[in-house]
C-alpha cells in the first residue's frame, strides 16, 4: 500500500520523551513553582475563608451594585446565590475555585496582554503566534493535565497551569485585535505629534483597545471558570470536585448543587468583569 | 533660506520599488508603471520649497499623492527617494530620535477627519503634543487652554470630542497642532469634512491667525477656490507629480498645460480675478497743459465719448465729456476745469472683479484704476465681461 511506504511516525514517544526532557532538565523550576506557588495559593484561601461568609457576601454585594450602575438587581442575586452557596455547605469549596479561577485568569492576563501587543507590534509574531493559539484552544483539555501532572504533580498548582493554557488564549487574541483596530488616523496623529512606540501604545493605543481587551479578560475568566471540574481530576479542590466525586459515585444531588454553585459564581463574575469593562468603554 | 525644501522626492508603494524608480527615471508613467510592476507610485519626484511664513497649497484630484506627499514632509510614510530640508538640516537622514524632535517641536498636522482622541476631553487632546514632549502638567494645560481660546473653544475645556459638531472638533485640532507653536503646521484637507458655511469661517480665520502668528503652512486641498483663496503659492499635482507651482494668479492666467488650464475652467474667477488683471492703459488728458481743444480731439481720434483728467504728476482729477468739451470751444472756454466732472467710479489694484461688475454695472464711463490717487489703468465693461466668461488673453 502507498500509505504505507513511511512507517509509523513514533510522534506519541516524541512527545514523551520531550515532556520527561523537559520535566527533568528544569525540575528545579517546576518544583520552585509548586512549593512557592501552592503555598501562596493556600495562604490566599486560608485569608479568604477568615473573612466571616456574611461580609464577604456584603462585599461582594455592594461591589456588584457600584459596578452595574447602582442598580440592585446583581446584588441582591449575589447576596442569594452565596448565600445558597453558603447554606449548601459548600463555602470552602467557593473559595477554592474562587481563588483557582483568580490566579489563573490573573495569570493569564499578565502573561497574554504583552503576547497580544507583541502580536499586534509584529507581522512575524501574529503569524507564529495565532496557530498556537488555535492549538491551545482546540486541543481538548484534559490532554493539558498530562503534563501538568508531569511537572507539578497533583493539586492546585497543576490545575492553574492547565486553566492557564486553556483560558489564555481570547486574552491574547483580544489584545492583539484591539490594538490592531484602533483607527490609522488616530495612529498616524500620535506618530506626528511625536510620540515614542511606548507612548503610542500606553496613550493611545491601550486606551482606545481597553474595551476590547476587556471583552477578552471576561472570556478569559469565562473559560477559567469552565476548568474547575476538569481540574479537579488532578486533584484540584473546591467546587468541581464536588462535581467530579458525584459524578464518581453517581449521586445525582450533590453533583446538582456543586454545579449549581459553579453557575452561580459564573454569573457573578461574568456580570462583574462585563459591567466594569462597560463602564470603562464610556 | 527656505524653511521647508523638497528635493526629488519619491513615494513608491509595493514591494519593489527600486524597480519602480528605474522606470519612472525611463519616463514611464505611473499607470505604465502600475501596469508592468504593480507597484503603485505615491509621489513622483517632487521638488520645491516653502519660505518661512507662507501659505503653500498644495492641490489636485483625489488620489494625486497630496496626502502622501505631505505624510512624506514629517516622514510619518518614509520616502522611497530624495531630500527634504528643514531650516536646512535633511530629515531624510535623521535617526528616530531626531525626527521625533522635529515632529515635536517643528511641525504639527492636522487631520482632514480630525484624528481626535474620542477617550480624553478637549484640554486632554489640545495637550497631547505637549505631554508626549513631557512638559509639566500646569505649564501645559496652561498653553493648551491658550490655544483653545484662539480657535474660541475656551469655554468647552471639559467636554469630550463627540459633544462637539465638526467645524468646532477641527478647531480642537487647530488647537492641538498649535499649543506645540510648531514652525510649521500640515494641513491635509483639514477643511474638506465641513459645511460649506463652516468651511468658509475657518478658512477666513486660519488666514486671520496666519497673519497674526506667522506660521509656515502647508495646506492640502482638492479644491480650486479654497486653494486660490488660500495660497501664496499652489503646487497642481497630477498622478503623483507636480504639474505647476505658481501664485493664484500665475496659475489661472498661465496655466502650465492643459490639465491645469482644465482645472482652472471651472473656477469662480469673479473671485480671484482683480482690477489689475483687467485694466487697460488709459487715454488721458493734462489738466495743466490741455483745453477742451485738445480734449475733444484725442475722443475723436480714440473713439471714445469722454476722457479722463490727470494732472503732471498723473493724480487723477476726473474726466470730461465729448458733448461738454464741444460746448466749452463754442463758448470759448479755455480752462478743462470748468466742465471737469469728479463722479467718477474708481477701484484698487486689488479690487475683487465681482466688485468691479457691480460698480460698473451702474455707470456709463469706464472705471479708474487708481494707486495713492495716481492713475494706473482703466477698466472698459466689455473687459469686465469678457474675463468673467473666462475669456483668455484678458491680461494685455
Ligand atoms: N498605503 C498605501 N499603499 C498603497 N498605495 C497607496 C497607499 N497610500 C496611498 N496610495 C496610493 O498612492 C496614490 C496617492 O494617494 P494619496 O496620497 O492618498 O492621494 P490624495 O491624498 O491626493 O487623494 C493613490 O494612487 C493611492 O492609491
Ligand atoms: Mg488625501
Amino acid at each position: 500500500m502507498m500509505l504505507d511506504f513511511i512507517p509509523e511516525i513514533p510522534i506519541s514517544d516524541w512527545t514523551t520523551d520531550f515532556t520527561k526532557w523537559v520535566t527533568d532538565k528544569f525540575a528545579f523550576l517546576f518544583d520552585f513553582i509548586k512549593d512557592n506557588f501552592g503555598s501562596l495559593m493556600e495562604f490566599l484561601t486560608a485569608q479568604l475563608m477568615v473573612i466571616p461568609p456574611i461580609i464577604f457576601i456584603l462585599i461582594i454585594a455592594v461591589l456588584a451594585f457600584f459596578l452595574s450602575g447602582k442598580k440592585f438587581g446583581l446584588a441582591a442575586f449575589s447576596i442569594v446565590g452565596l448565600w445558597l452557596i453558603y447554606n449548601q455547605g459548600l463555602w470552602e469549596h467557593l473559595m477554592n475555585t474562587l481563588v483557582l479561577v483568580l490566579i489563573a485568569s490573573a495569570l493569564s492576563v499578565i502573561i497574554g496582554i504583552p503576547v497580544g501587543i507583541l502580536m499586534a507590534k509584529s507581522k512575524i509574531a501574529e503569524t507564529i503566534i495565532t496557530p498556537i493559539l488555535d492549538f491551545m484552544q482546540t486541543m481538548p483539555a484534559f490532554v493539558y493535565l498530562i503534563p501538568a501532572v508531569a511537572f507539578f504533580g497533583i493539586g492546585m498548582v497543576p490545575g492553574v497551569f492547565a486553566s492557564l493554557i486553556f483560558a489564555s488564549p481570547p486574552t491574547v487574541r483580544f489584545t492583539n485585535l484591539g490594538i490592531r483596530q484602533v483607527s490609522k488616523e488616530l495612529v498616524e496623529a500620535s506618530d506626528a505629534f511625536g510620540s515614542t512606540g511606548a507612548q503610542k501604545l500606553f496613550k493611545v493605543e491601550l486606551p482606545m483597545a481597553k474595551a476590547t481587551i476587556s471583552a477578552g479578560i471576561n472570556q478569559t475568566v469565562m473559560l477559567a471558570l469552565s476548568m474547575v471540574v476538569t481540574a479537579s481530576m488532578i486533584g484540584a479542590p473546591g467546587l468541581g470536585r464536588e462535581v467530579l466525586s458525584a459524578l464518581q459515585r453517581a449521586q445525582v444531588g450533590p453533583g446538582f448543587v456543586a454545579g449549581i454553585g459553579i453557575v452561580i459564581l459564573a454569573i457573578i463574575i461574568d456580570r462583574l468583569t462585563q459591567s466594569s469593562s462597560k463602564k470603562e468603554n464610556m | 533660506m527656505p524653511i521647508i525644501e523638497v528635493e526629488n522626492l519619491t513615494k513608491v508603494f509595493g514591494r519593489h520599488p527600486k524597480q519602480a524608480i528605474e522606470l519612472l527615471d525611463q519616463g514611464k508613467s505611473k499607470e505604465e508603471i502600475l501596469q508592468e510592476t504593480g507597484q503603485t507610485v505615491g509621489v513622483n519626484r517632487a521638488s520645491f520649497s516653502v519660505e518661512e511664513g507662507e501659505i503653500f497649497v498644495i492641490m489636485g484630484l483625489s488620489g494625486s499623492g497630496k496626502s502622501t506627499l505631505v505624510r512624506l514632509l514629517n516622514r510619518i510614510i518614509e520616502p522611497t527617494q530624495g531630500n527634504i530640508y528643514v531650516n536646512g538640516e535633511n530629515l531624510s537622514e535623521m535617526d528616530k530620535k531626531a525626527l521625533r524632535e522635529v515632529r515635536r517641536k517643528k511641525m504639527s498636522m492636522v487631520f482632514q477627519k480630525f484624528a481626535l482622541f474620542p477617550n480624553r476631553t478637549i484640554l486632554e487632546n489640545a495637550e497631547f503634543g505637549l505631554e508626549i514632549q513631557k512638559v509639566p502638567k500646569e505649564e501645559r494645560q496652561e498653553k493648551a487652554t491658550k490655544a483653545l481660546e484662539l480657535v474660541g473653544l475656551g469655554s468647552y475645556l471639559e467636554q469630550k470630542p463627540e459633544q462637539l459638531s465638526g467645524g468646532m472638533q477641527q478647531r480642537v485640532g487647530l488647537a492641538r497642532a498649535l499649543a506645540n507653536d510648531p514652525e510649521v503646521l500640515l494641513m491635509d484637507e483639514a477643511f474638506s469634512a465641513l459645511d460649506p458655511l463652516i468651511r468658509k469661517d475657518m478658512q477666513d480665520e486660519l488666514i486671520d491667525l496666519q497673519s497674526t502668528m506667522q506660521k509656515t503652512i502647508i495646506f492640502i486641498t482638492h479644491d480650486l477656490n479654497e486653494a486660490l483663496k488660500m495660497g501664496d503659492r499652489i503646487a497642481l499635482m497630477r498622478d503623483g507629480s507636480i504639474v505647476q507651482i505658481g501664485t493664484p494668479e500665475e496659475i489661472l492666467v498661465n496655466p502650465a498645460n492643459d490639465y491645469v488650464e482644465k482645472f482652472v475652467e471651472d473656477v469662480d474667477r469673479s473671485k480671484v480675478l482683480t482690477a489689475e488683471h483687467i485694466m487697460k492703459r488709459p487715454e488721458t488728458i493734462n489738466i495743466e497743459k490741455h483745453g477742451p481743444r485738445v480734449a475733444l480731439e484725442r475722443m475723436s481720434k480714440e473713439g471714445i465719448s469722454s476722457i479722463l483728467v490727470v494732472d503732471s504728476k498723473r493724480i487723477l482729477q476726473g474726466y470730461v465729456t465729448a458733448d461738454d468739451a464741444s460746448q466749452a470751444i463754442k463758448d470759448d472756454i479755455k480752462d478743462l476745469q470748468e466742465i471737469l466732472r469728479t463722479d467718477i467710479p474708481k477701484a484698487m489694484k486689488d479690487t475683487p472683479m465681482n466688485e468691479i461688475f457691480d460698480i460698473i454695472n451702474g455707470s456709463p464711463i469706464p472705471v479708474a484704476v487708481v494707486e495713492n490717487d495716481r492713475l494706473v489703468g482703466i477698466i472698459v465693461r466689455g473687459a469686465v465681461i469678457a474675463a468673467l466668461a473666462g475669456n483668455s488673453g484678458v491680461n494685455e
